[in-house]
């Protein structure tokens, strides 16, 4: 099945590097990226900025009842991080041997997120490992 | 001379025992062990594959190395295992480590060795001035047939070398490197098939024993070097036994060859294993030191290396994880059905 591949493409620096922005007028830093900064509204000066990805867990559910594309992950981990660097940014979070709990301290890894059936494209995303 | 600027692993942390795949299929595991060598191997999580695996060596390459990724002027990814067939890992690489866009990048594929084949090209590359640095990547999530005696070895990991020529910037150079290379139907996989077919023993003495042995001759012929030149030695690793088999056909101990040896650990990496088995040795080892390494990819041939650790290597320590943190670190055993699903081998329809 052939999928429009567009959107994921325009949104790939930010599906692959965390790629935030920052109100370079009041220093709030935005992920998902906005056009205009919620305070400072028309005096907006926006910036590109690469997120660490570092962070804390700040909540997390295992979900038992998966959207289609993550079936055969279930149950699994999302969880809203709160990065270093301010944002909370919602995402996937891989298990590897370590206990996850709230306050937990996570890093980004680079994951296959869902594919596009069996012919169609493979989408990777960042996700959240402990550390 | 060209040399490594940095270099970065990945090794997922899902391991099965070679018991349990034993268990499976009525096999003796106390004889497998032994026969191969080996204790358990990694498996891939279910969201990992080969682009992710090239992925993160490569951040850690990148990393390890201290450069920007924007400097990078080629980017090869040698692997059996592909995810798509058409549509390049490289590419994904260059994206997720920030590379930008003025570089070239391609995938390889020379079952095992197309890692080492993608360093040589990068040798000729920056030492020809054509581009400052390039990485080499070698990862795999390998195949073997359910029941196949590769099943036991087939495992998934990564590693991913910077080469570049400024020799201030180099934590080992490169000092020679010669390959040897024919037409050997040892090991293959058919377009569309899932799992490779092989030889049974032909895999032994006419393909991965005659080409290590001519490619290492070769580099003793055109260096002058000896085995005992070497403080450690690197082979292509297919299980736990060759490499200490060739090392000895050799003149090598087996001493020099331990380090490197990671096979018994966790498993056959196909075109990761001699890089892997690489990157240990880089971890551990200290200026003036040389290193022997050659690979060997099916069908058939192998590059070896003379390398000399240089001063650089002790101000780049500790950046990254080690090999060592990698294999023994948090681990998940995972059952024969576990280890099925995450290779997507289930048919659900």
């Amino acid at each position: 099945m052939e999928k429009a591949s567009a959107s994921s493409w325009r949104r790939m620096e930010e599906r692959y590097n965390l790629l935030a922005n920052e109100c370079k007028n009041c220093g709030a830093v935005y992920f998902p990226q906005r056009i205009v900064c919620r305070k400072c509204g028309r005096h907006t000066k926006m910036e590109s900025r690469k997120l660490s990805g570092n962070g804390t867990v700040y909540s997390y559910t295992r979900t038992h009842s998966p959207a289609d594309a993550f079936e055969e992950e279930s149950p699994y981990l999302i969880g809203v991080i709160e990065l270093d660097e301010g944002p909370r940014v919602e995402g996937h979070i891989v298990e590897n041997g370590k206990e996850v709990t709230i306050g937990t301290k996570v890093r980004p890894v680079f994951r296959r997120m869902y594919a596009d059936g069996e012919e169609g494209l493979i989408h990777y995303h960042f996700k959240f490992a402990p550390v | 001379m060209a040399g490594i600027i940095g270099y970065g692993a990945y090794i997922p942390c899902y391991r099965i025992k070679a018991e349990e795949i034993a268990r499976v299929w009525n096999d003796d595991a106390e004889s497998i062990k032994k026969g191969l060598n080996i204790r358990e191997k990694s498996v891939p999580g279910i969201d990992e594959d080969a682009a992710t695996i090239a992925v993160e060596a490569a951040r850690n390459a990148v990393k390890h190395a201290g450069i920007a990724a924007t400097d990078l002027g080629a980017i090869y990814v040698g692997s059996e295992s592909h995810p798509y067939v058409v549509k390049p890992t490289a590419t994904i690489v260059s994206q997720a480590v920030g590379a930008g866009n003025n570089l070239t990048a391609a995938d390889l594929e020379f079952a095992c060795k197309a890692g080492t084949a993608g360093i040589q090209m990068l040798m000729g590359m920056t030492e020809s001035g054509m581009i400052k640095y390039g990485m080499a990547i070698g990862a795999d999530t390998s195949q073997g047939r359910p029941g196949d005696a590769l099943e036991y070895t087939a495992s998934a990991g990564g590693a991913a070398f910077i080469i570049g020529k400024e020799k201030s910037e180099q934590i080992a150079e490169i000092l020679a490197t010669a390959s040897f290379t024919s037409d050997t139907p040892d090991f293959w996989r058919r377009e569309g098939a899932s799992f490779p077919s092989h030889g049974g023993r032909f895999t032994g003495e006419p393909a991965y024993f005659k080409h290590i042995t001519s490619a290492a001759n070769l580099l003793f012929e055109k260096t002058g070097f000896k085995p005992s030149d070497f403080s450690h030695a690197v082979f292509h690793q297919p299980n736990g036994k060759f490499p200490l088999v060739v090392a000895k056909q050799l003149g090598f101990s087996e001493e020099q060859v331990r380090t490197g040896l990671l096979t018994p650990f966790i498993g056959n990496t196909y075109s990761g294993a001699s890089l892997l088995g690489l990157a240990a040795v880089l971890d551990k080892a200290r200026p003036g030191e040389k290193i022997f390494v050659t690979s060997f990819g099916s069908g058939a041939g192998s590059d070896s290396f003379a390398i000399e650790v240089a001063e650089g290597i002790e101000g780049k320590r500790g950046r990254i994880s080690s090999i060592d943190g990698m294999i023994n670190g948090s681990k998940i055993y995972v059952d024969y059905s576990v280890y099925l699903r995450n290779r997507n081998s289930i048919k659900k329809s």
